[in-house]
């Protein structure tokens, strides 16, 4: 289906075409409780036009990664920021689900917000959380001065847009050993405080770096008590949980609550199990490489209580 | 597949006690003081090394890792990028467990005595 989208139109194959190494996209729509995932487009774009308000994603930059099959994520992340600047609709902000470097260093994360500044939606409002490659060795300290929403210590955050609640949750601190992504005690209190006041009707959508639900445990793919996060999410009628770091799109329906993990911008990852390690890609050729990253597109259409998820590849 | 029994076996042994069986068959598969880190694992597992020996933790991988005590018995390493090596001294007798912060799943253990 994401291919079928991808070919459709020439103007947009030929804009690809110039974007050598280019990543690409994802168009969230949410109707009657469940999100629906589409490879951006032309029809894509038709149907952003009844939307009350429109989001783009991003995930996985990787600014420092230099080795096949991805010598230049800068490249790729720069295609990725002008493929949204490209949409037909122009999104409300921007969401960047974590893993903005390779190695959490500082000239890393400043290329990052170097790139941001040459993108008409990167200077515009974007929304960060920060993946495990961008709290290396000083648990986050960097990442949360340049690109920290600052309402809590532990840089969780909510806000509410046009009707819709959002949740920024950090899940790659604090890791144990053997573990996965972890929330821990603080977060979900705070979170249950958070979601309480709010109607059963009301739509919410979190995102977080690291898959809430157990996508592929033995890699690493999952949060630990991510469970106990869904408790508090089961009662509304429509959650959508956007995720990064597998750098693939994978969903699961479990409910009311639908969940997406996000291409990367950079370089792809391998299908769950499927090879030894969840490393890069590697045999992905040049000109193949851009069918794997990408870009999502998020629109919620007043008077429905879901949100429309496409995805764009960047190919 | 046998040899990863063998390990997990050794594991077992040495954690209860019962450290006799765990060198001999560790040392039969190890470069001694080194462990190579390679498609998100810790080769070997269990390393058993005398007292004062230094031991040498070298990237493998294109993904970064880290090597950090998981009871901080020792000081953590930096982001591992690739090919990048980490050298610690261990002085004390002990099971030293550790992991990877980045990919958390991946665990190791330094056995000394």
């Amino acid at each position: 289906m994401q291919d079928e989208h991808d070919n459709r139109t020439m103007g947009r194959r030929e804009f690809m075409k110039c974007m050598a190494w280019a990543g690409t996209g994802t168009l969230l729509l949410m109707k009657g409780g469940v999100l629906h995932a589409r490879t951006l487009g032309t029809e894509a774009g038709a149907e952003a036009k009844d939307a009350t308000f429109s989001f783009a994603q991003v995930s996985d930059s990787h600014i420092g990664f230099h080795l096949a099959p991805n010598p230049d994520p800068a490249a790729t992340f720069r295609a990725a920021l002008a493929q949204v600047d490209a949409l037909p609709v122009r999104p409300d902000f921007v969401l960047h689900t974590g893993d903005l470097t390779h190695l959490s260093r500082p000239d890393q994360f400043a290329t990052v917000q170097g790139l941001m500044q040459e993108s008409r939606a990167g200077k515009g409002k974007v929304l960060y959380v920060p993946g495990e490659h961008d709290v290396i060795g000083d648990n986050g300290a960097e990442f949360f001065r340049r690109f920290g929403e600052r309402q809590h210590d532990g840089g969780w955050y909510s806000f509410d847009h046009r009707g819709v609640h959002f949740v920024g949750l950090i899940n790659v601190l604090n890791l144990k050993a053997g573990g996965l992504g972890y929330l821990g005690a603080e977060q979900l209190a705070w979170l249950k405080k958070d979601l309480a006041p709010l109607s059963a009707e009301t739509p919410v959508l979190v995102f977080a770096h690291m898959p809430m639900w157990s996508l592929y445990p033995e890699w690493g793919w999952g949060t630990d008590d991510s469970a106990e996060a869904m408790s508090y999410l089961r009662r509304f009628g429509s959650v959508s949980v956007l995720n990064g770091h597998i750098h693939q799109i994978q969903q699961k329906v479990e409910g009311n609550i639908t969940f997406h993990t996000a291409r990367s911008t950079a370089y792809p990852q391998p299908a769950p199990g499927a090879g030894p390690a969840p490393g890069p890609l590697k045999s992905v050729t040049p000109d193949k490489l851009r069918s794997y990253l990408g870009v999502r597109s998020v629109r919620h259409v007043q008077g429905k209580d879901a949100l429309a998820v496409t995805e764009e590849a960047m190919a | 597949m046998s040899g990863r029994l063998v390990l997990a076996a050794c594991l077992l042994l040495a954690v209860e006690g019962s450290a006799l069986a765990a060198h001999a068959a560790v040392d039969a598969t190890a470069t001694p003081n080194r462990i190579e880190i390679h498609n998100f694992m810790f080769m070997p597992k269990t390393l058993t090394v005398p007292v004062g020996a230094k031991v040498t933790w070298i990237n493998r991988d294109e993904e970064p890792h880290t090597v950090v005590s998981a009871g901080g018995q020792f000081a953590p390493s930096k982001a591992l990028d690739t090919g990048d090596r980490y050298v610690t001294t261990f002085g004390k007798p002990g099971t030293y467990t550790y992991y990877c912060t980045v990919h958390p799943f991946m665990t190791g253990t330094v056995i000394v005595k």
